[in-house]
């Protein structure tokens, strides 16, 4: 069962062939089978599951099931979830429990999907190899010894497991889709405003934005289906009618333009993935494609430009945690600065410390016009290589990430050398533009993604276009050995 | 740019966060090479450029001034580490006159 698509799954469903209850059971034991090897869940709720699952089931009986009635998922324990613990994989957030629900999350149990649990992630969503949790380090199901990639990457390794079909991320700076890259899976950064932020706690608020996460272009259209659309609880939310994603899927490829930008294959990219991305390039131009070479020439600014704004907007949002009000609390606090400064100290780990200093330090008095300023300048040169771009293309393929997974532990201590390694994926989040990640091939066992970034609003696009190499190759099928 | 470990202290301390003395060449070390990566944002000319703000320029969206929010005090005092009476309980902050 855990080897079907969603699509199967629901067809499943809607024949009576398998209940959501036991369609649950299923997921349920697998994760009880394999998690404490992969460690990809903080919580499993399988009272909350299961329950979602007779209600499910009773719904379908009642003839109000919609396309993903009954069909399990994992929400990345960012969302928020009433009467479920809501970590953040911060041991600031390790006794939270929110008193309320994000809109994805209302949403996803509207449309009757079951919460199977809560996904690990690197705290507070900082990082790209989620060893930053408190909970521990996700192992990638296709190598053990590797990373998954992050923040997202408790998602990544129970979907490309089997332990869910379908999870939710968040994408500050690639964060759904490097992690989906490194474990095969396809996986989306929808356009900035088009997923409701409510509820999601926030790292880079003009940066985040949530998405689905699936083994195929198929899948996830369906989940984005139900998680976008515009929410009046959150102000970034952009009022625009949401496409029908899975309605034009099936569309050719004939005469679409595919930019290659030629920055995105110059040093630093692993030969091996070079390789992989000119044959799906390939591939794309058999289905019909036409290829162009385009230039973004802000690139070699965008890590910088990065490592402004994200550590910037964190120092301001995380100060929030304050002991106080929720979360944790030091011992004893013999005033209230030791209180803040203990519960603070004690409760945030070193990524997110040294990103909440980096930040605190760019907008201390005398240097914001020379980082902050300058960043939100270079930010609008970023757009502009884009809309350039768009002028040319409809639609930019490169490699999500350039190298594929690597040991746990190997970049630890060098922060710098793994913030680089963003170079593919952050300009799409200072742009608020979509983009997708989909199995591209392999190098030594381990997964290779290719990315899609489309211009604003093309979700239905980017999916398409994934959608159409899927049916042309089979690298989205192929499963991780042992599971 | 280099980053000392008296600059360390006083951006934990401008953070509110407390950082163990044993981290702080460590967090010296880290934040000088991150900054030196930032450094590299000068070599792009951003002459007459104007500051992004948004990606697709929206602007904050305006409502009614209706009540739409019941009174929740009760749920979201709930989760406090120490509350009492609608009240958040912290350490004394006003600190006692001598005699």
């Amino acid at each position: 069962m855990h080897t079907k698509s969603v699509a199967e799954l629901a067809t499943d469903l809607g024949s009576k062939k398998i209940s959501s209850v036991e369609l649950t059971q299923h997921f349920l034991k697998r994760i009880q089978q394999h998690d404490n090897d992969l460690n990809s869940f903080i919580t499993v709720c399988e009272e909350r599951a299961l329950a979602d699952a007779k209600a499910a089931d009773e719904m379908r009986q009642q003839g109000k099931a919609g396309p993903l009635t009954g069909i399990p998922m994992a929400q990345k324990d960012i969302f928020c979830t009433k009467g479920i613990k809501t970590t953040c994989a911060s041991k600031i957030l390790s006794n939270f429990v929110a008193p309320y629900d994000a809109t994805v999350v209302e949403r996803c149990q509207q449309a009757g999907l079951v919460m199977l649990g809560k996904t690990n992630m690197d705290e507070f969503a900082m990082g790209s190899t989620n060893e930053n949790s408190y909970y521990g380090a996700v192992k990638n199901p296709w190598d053990q010894t590797c990373v998954t990639g992050g923040s997202s990457g408790g998602s990544a390794a129970a979907v490309a497991a089997g332990l869910t079909p379908l999870a939710t991320g968040t994408d500050t700076g690639g964060s759904i889709r490097q992690p989906s890259a490194l474990c095969n899976l396809t996986g989306i950064k929808p356009t900035y405003g088009r997923v409701s932020r409510y509820g999601m706690i926030a790292y880079a608020s003009s940066l985040d934005q949530g998405g689905p996460m699936g083994r195929s272009a198929h899948d996830i259209a369906l989940l984005l289906q139900t998680m976008a659309g515009f929410d009046p609880k959150d102000s970034t939310s952009i009022e625009r009618e949401v496409p029908d994603y899975p309605a034009t899927l099936e569309a050719k490829l004939d005469g679409l333009r595919i930019g290659l930008p030629k920055e995105y294959f110059a040093t630093g990219l692993d030969a091996n993935v070079a390789n992989v991305i000119d044959q799906c390039a390939k591939n794309l131009e058999k289905l019909g494609a036409k290829l162009l070479e385009i230039a973004l020439p802000t690139t070699a600014s965008h890590v910088p430009t990065y490592y402004v704004i994200a550590p910037a907007e964190a120092s301001s949002n995380l100060s929030r945690y304050d002991g106080a009000r929720y979360g944790m609390r030091c011992e004893d606090p013999k005033n209230l600065e030791d209180m803040y400064k203990r519960s603070r100290g004690e409760g945030f780990g070193a990524e997110v410390k040294r990103r909440i200093m980096v930040g605190t330090y760019a907008l201390s008095a005398g240097y914001y016009d020379a980082y902050y300023l300058k960043a939100q300048k270079i930010r609008r040169l970023i757009c502009d290589d884009f809309n350039n771009a768009f002028k040319e293309v409809d639609v930019i393929l490169g490699p999500t990430y350039p190298t594929t997974a690597f040991k746990i532990g190997e970049k630890l201590q060098d922060p710098v050398s793994l913030y680089l390694a963003d170079i593919y994926t952050i300009a799409v989040n200072l742009a608020g533009l979509p983009a997708l990640s989909m199995p591209a091939g392999f190098n030594k066992g381990l997964p290779i993604g290719a990315q899609l970034i489309g211009n604003y609003f093309t979700e239905a696009q980017l999916l398409n276009v994934a959608h159409q190499y899927q049916q042309a190759t089979d690298w989205h099928h192929k499963l991780a050995e042992g599971y | 740019m280099s980053i000392s470990e008296s600059d360390v202290l006083n951006i934990a301390h401008l953070a509110r966060l407390e950082i163990e003395t044993t981290d702080i060449p460590k967090y010296a070390q880290d934040l000088s090479s991150i900054l030196e990566l930032v450094e590299q944002m000068q070599t792009q000319n951003t002459d007459q450029i104007v500051p992004m703000a948004h990606p697709l320029n929206a602007t904050q969206r305006l409502r009614e001034d209706n009540v739409t929010e019941p009174n929740q005090r009760d749920l979201a005092m709930a989760i406090a580490p120490a509350a009492e009476a609608g009240l958040y309980l912290v350490p004394k902050v006003i600190e006692e006159q001598d005699a």
